[in-house]
């Protein structure tokens, strides 16, 4: 398909097909006797590259009927040169949780995208959805209703509750300290209208992580990150502990030297971890998963505020409530979303991020304005970080 | 530049059908996008939405933030997509002449 007269047509293109690693270019290419406008993608591609400029138009506003989002549009600005990528519009679709598919579901999704999209797919976007790449406007109600008839959903874009995610928690991993998936699927429920017709001054993201490894990267970038956590102590099988020390493992060196809050201790024969000065990192517990395990009180802590660059830079999430049973989190969770919501969508300026708006506003009033108390768990040591004066009285 | 023809009239719009000269609206042109949005009948309840963005878009020369037009209106969103089906950046927009939003995906 790239060669003409024997001469590749993508020249750099190529070169990201070199090296051990996967590569789209690859991908695509081995699209092409499904996908027809693969020739045209990559060649619109190439012509950005060699032209060190993007070739797609900013902002297309398309979509289905009922819903704001879910529909991405994009617009060549080449379409003469590439007819077959003129129109080449996103779609989102919501994936299910922890994203776990039948075969059966997988061949229907490309089935369906086959007959009305390029059939090149992204498994998944960054916020977790099916992201089904390039269509034409003409084609968005067919695919629309050809999904929901097989059950999914489109996912949310602009400024809306994003499709939330969740890792595979307790279906496929020990360490989940609560159910994930179930969470993640009630949010989505709750928060329909939210999702698909954008209310907010921009996007806000859930992600459900099982515990602090956070395999979906809720701390880095989710606007309200739900990560499971125990309160009581790790639990600890001795020997198993004595049995990792005997196949090698050398736990002063790569355990408790590691833990960064050292807390735990080695003898030789017994490890001894001093749970009250636990930070759960999850450093021993991924280094000994037979022998330790996290503790039987369990729940998830809600963080608030991380993002990815893009107005603005990078931030990370701050803890917001330390920790709540997993019994009460749906519940906490609808109560205080409403509180945030309220105040984000006062305040909050057009394209602002709500972790953004806790940095303009300060910590404190943000917490005064959703009714919350300030608690020694939302700084990371004490005096460490100041955006919380504690009264005299009140250090008591 | 797609044109975009309907009762006789002919309109320069851009890819996604909306109108290039923002000067040029007037009611007329309002009842001629609708039928492109899935609007049927113009009631009152739509004309108070698309004067209010048109109003709006004059003075500060954008579309107003969604929970401005909900405000302003009256409306709850839920009912604005309830007359414009496309929803208020698409469809409410687009009949009152307003240039595409921006906005991000």
């Amino acid at each position: 398909m790239a060669e003409q007269n024997g001469k590749s047509k993508t020249k750099l293109l190529d070169e990201l097909e070199k090296g051990p690693w996967p590569s789209f270019v690859r991908e695509i290419k081995k699209t092409s006797d499904v996908s027809p406008t693969c020739d045209d993608l990559l060649g619109q591609l190439e012509l950005s590259y060699e032209e060190r400029k993007g070739h797609w138009k900013h902002g297309g506003i398309v979509g289905v009927m009922g819903y704001g989002g879910g529909v991405i549009g994009r617009y060549s600005d080449v379409p003469e040169q590439f007819p077959k990528v003129a129109h080449f519009h996103t779609m989102r679709v919501n994936q299910p949780s922890g994203w776990f598919y039948t075969s059966d579901a997988l061949r229907t999704l490309c089935g369906i995208w086959e007959r009305h999209g390029s059939g090149l797919t992204n498994m998944h976007g960054s916020t977790g959805d099916i992201v089904f790449l390039g269509t034409k406007t003409d084609e968005l109600e067919p695919t629309f209703a050809e999904l929901t008839k097989a059950g999914f959903d489109l996912g949310g874009s602009g400024s809306c509750v994003r499709t939330p995610s969740a890792c595979v928690g307790p279906a496929r991993c020990e360490h989940a300290c609560y159910d994930t998936l179930k969470l993640c699927n009630d949010l989505t429920h709750a928060y329909q209208d939210e999702l698909h017709r954008p209310p907010f001054p921009y996007k806000f993201k859930f992600k459900c992580a099982g515990c602090p490894n956070d395999c979906v990267a809720a701390v880095a970038r989710a606007d309200l990150s739900i990560i499971g956590i125990w309160k009581d102590e790790i639990q600890q099988d001795d020997a198993a502990v004595a049995e990792y020390a005997a196949k090698g493992l050398d736990i002063q060196k790569n355990v408790c030297e590691q833990c960064p809050s050292k807390c735990m201790n080695w003898d030789g024969k017994k490890l001894t971890i001093e749970n009250k000065d636990c930070v759960r990192c999850m450093h021993c517990i991924n280094a000994m998963p037979k022998a330790l395990r996290p503790g039987k009180e369990r729940g998830a802590a809600i963080l608030i505020g991380s993002k990815a660059p893009i107005v603005q830079g990078a931030l990370l999430s701050s803890v917001l409530i330390p920790f709540v049973p997993e019994a009460e989190l749906m519940e906490t969770l609808k109560e205080l979303v409403s509180r945030i919501w309220e105040f984000w969508d006062e305040y909050g300026k057009n394209r602002e991020r709500v972790g953004e708006l806790i940095q303009r506003v300060g910590m404190a009033n943000f917490l005064d304005a959703i009714g919350l108390d300030p608690a020694p768990e939302m700084v990371t040591a004490p005096r460490d970080n100041p955006y919380i004066f504690f009264r005299e009285e009140a250090a008591k | 530049m797609p044109t975009f023809e309907v009762n006789d009239h002919k309109y320069e719009v851009d890819e996604d059908g909306f109108l290039q000269e923002p000067g040029i609206w007037n009611e007329t042109v309002a009842s001629d996008f609708a039928t492109t949005e899935g609007v049927t009948d113009l009631t009152e309840a739509h004309w108070k939405v698309i004067h209010y963005l048109r109003n709006y878009y004059l003075q500060f020369g954008i579309a107003p933030m969604i929970r401005k037009v909900c405000k302003e209106t009256g409306f709850k969103l839920n009912e604005i997509y309830q007359l414009f089906p496309s929803g208020p950046a698409k469809g409410a927009c687009k009949l009152a002449g307003l240039p595409k939003p921006t906005g991000c995906v």
